[in-house]
């Protein structure tokens, strides 16, 4: 009995840290949100009890629901294309060898470990209407410059880009370690039996490939939903409501209005929405391709 | 003949790569050549791939107008702080989930795993409250505590802890070492790849962290310089080349730790999305 409480002890001096960290920074917080989303309290200080208003409030707020349209959007724009040309670049990085893979790998790597900040000031660089240099191509291919940021129809599907150069390095990797876990002997045994290369990759690449397919498309559904970054970034200075995301309206509400319940709610409903959206994907991807 | 026409086929597709691969890596190439121009030559039309003159004028700009030099060390302090207390509380937890018996084990664990679904940036409004209640709106703490919370690090710690072979530990049991030589003598040091890449990419992910260091800091002297970079504001000129320089300054100490720890950070991201490599 005496050795078993000295061993919580012990024990409680190692898990000490971690847990006052998560009790004060993290568990504390949540509850927090969750008691906020039921007052009128502004960003500081306190506020009324209100009970389900801002609830209420949401589902008639066009400027939200348009912001999980946009979150919505994205996440259609940026998951399955970084997941489909990660594996693709994995298989062409993995075809290579030596000097040649090290600079490809690099390339596709590099942009990933890049503050956004930093990617942001790249990309305005290379779009800027004026003087960017990937105007010339807009030029050539659609016929006329575009500043693309501030337009409508255009800002989503390049941020969604940019995106993904920004971050298809982590998909790659992970992707390359899927690709070497599957044995040489697979592909040429079917070689021998004459497959081509297609054959090979629909037979033997993608069902084998497939986990990590899924880890990949579970891990950038989960991120895409979280996005702020970028998009507050690029449209700094134009109209940010064309392309407002639900992070981006828990800031808006919070810090810019400075409606502390109302942000909560907002936020607290991005939070419901990734425990939804992770569930019934995890569901979906349980499947696996024949 | 058709081993001809394969091996034709795999060149085209080398080729291709190899095309797309500059093309990815073009407006890396762009933003650094760019901050090497002089600012007329910036706003030449055409692409030159090289400066006509070459100038590090925008880089003494950058550095001589902005307070650069001090969003640098504030970066620093919370970057190192991050890391080290992140590794550290880590370590830990994860050992005493590894290898201690004790009373709320199971439970710690769950809630550990559990974590992983609330999203850190649903936090922010409560955050910035608990942090103005502590009185720590534009002080290094403030960016520091709300970052702290990466429960991944325990998760792999464990992972690897688990793999250590009992016989160690009894070992040391039987010479009288006590929890904490066994943790600082045997699983430390065992582990210490694991550690190295864990710190390297927790320094990463603090270095280029936005959001939390955007909302907490809003004085030009506490921003980290990931922030401070998109407050630089000119109202004359082609500002590129400045504002370019200043990314790149930015970017310089995450580029070095990847290009000098390429192995670990790669292993690192690996672990953090549960392939143990």
């Amino acid at each position: 009995m005496h050795t078993k409480s000295r061993d919580n002890w012990v024990a409680a001096a190692f898990v000490a840290p971690f847990v006052i960290a998560y009790l004060v920074l993290f568990l504390y917080p949540t509850v927090r949100m969750v008691i906020l989303t039921f007052t009128d309290a502004p960003l500081i200080g306190a506020g009324k009890w209100i009970g389900f208003k801002n609830y209420q409030r949401l589902f008639n707020d066009k400027a939200y629901l348009s912001a999980v349209w946009n979150t919505g959007y994205f996440v259609l724009l940026t998951v399955i294309p970084n997941t489909l040309l990660g594996l693709v670049f994995a298989m062409m990085v993995n075809r290579q060898k030596g000097y040649v893979q090290s600079f490809i790998l690099a390339a596709f790597f590099l942009p990933y470990i890049l503050p956004v900040s930093v990617v942001y000031r790249i990309w305005e660089w290379m779009m800027d209407y004026q003087f960017g240099i990937a105007q010339h191509a807009l030029d050539a291919f659609y016929g006329e410059r575009v500043a693309v940021f501030r337009n409508k129809i255009w800002a989503m599907p390049m941020m969604a880009f940019v995106t993904i150069w920004w971050t298809i390095g982590f998909n790659v990797l992970l992707f390359i370690a899927g690709l070497r876990n599957i044995s040489q002997d697979m592909y040429d045994a079917s070689a021998l039996d004459g497959a081509k290369r297609w054959k090979q990759f629909r037979y033997i690449t993608w069902p084998l490939i497939w986990p990590v397919t899924a880890l990949v498309l579970t891990i950038q559904l989960i991120l895409q939903l979280k996005i702020f970054d970028q998009i507050y970034l690029l449209t700094l200075g134009g109209n940010v409501n064309n392309t407002m995301v639900l992070v981006q309206y828990i800031y808006k509400q919070a810090f810019q209005l400075n409606k502390g319940g109302y942000g909560a709610t907002v936020a607290f409903s991005l939070f419901a929405i990734i425990v939804v959206v992770s569930v019934l994907q995890y569901q979906a991807l349980r499947a696996r391709p024949r | 003949m058709n081993l001809l026409k394969i091996d034709f086929a795999g060149r085209l597709i080398t080729l291709i790569t190899l095309a797309i691969a500059i093309v990815w890596a073009f407006p890396l190439y762009w933003a650094v050549i760019t901050t090497l121009k002089p600012e007329f030559e910036v706003a030449q039309p055409g692409l030159n791939l090289l400066p006509k003159t070459w100038t590090l004028g925008a880089y003494t700009h950058v550095l001589t107008t902005t307070k650069i030099g001090q969003w640098y060390v504030n970066s620093v302090v919370v970057a190192v702080s991050v890391t080290v207390l992140v590794v550290m509380m880590g370590a830990l937890c994860g050992y005493a989930l590894s290898q201690l018996r004790f009373r709320g084990r199971t439970a710690l664990w769950f809630t550990v795993l559990a974590s992983f679904m609330v999203p850190i940036q649903a936090l922010i409004v409560t955050h910035f409250v608990l942090m103005s209640q502590f009185g720590l709106i534009n002080s290094w703490l403030g960016i520091v505590l709300p970052q702290l919370i990466v429960p991944v690090v325990v998760i792999v710690y464990k992972q690897f802890f688990d793999s250590v072979p009992k016989d160690f530990r009894e070992a040391a049991r039987v010479d009288g070492a006590n929890e904490f030589d066994i943790f600082f003598r045997i699983y430390l040091p065992m582990n210490w790849g694991v550690t190295t890449a864990l710190a390297i990419i927790t320094f990463i992910g603090a270095w280029n962290a936005f959001l939390w260091p955007f909302l907490v800091s809003t004085a030009d002297d506490t921003m980290t310089v990931t922030v401070g970079i998109t407050m630089v504001k000119e109202n004359f000129g082609v500002q590129y080349a400045r504002n370019l320089a200043a990314a790149v300054l930015a970017a310089l100490p995450v580029a070095i730790a990847y290009l000098v720890f390429q192995r670990r950070v790669t292993q690192a991201i690996m672990l953090s999305a549960g392939i143990k490599g």
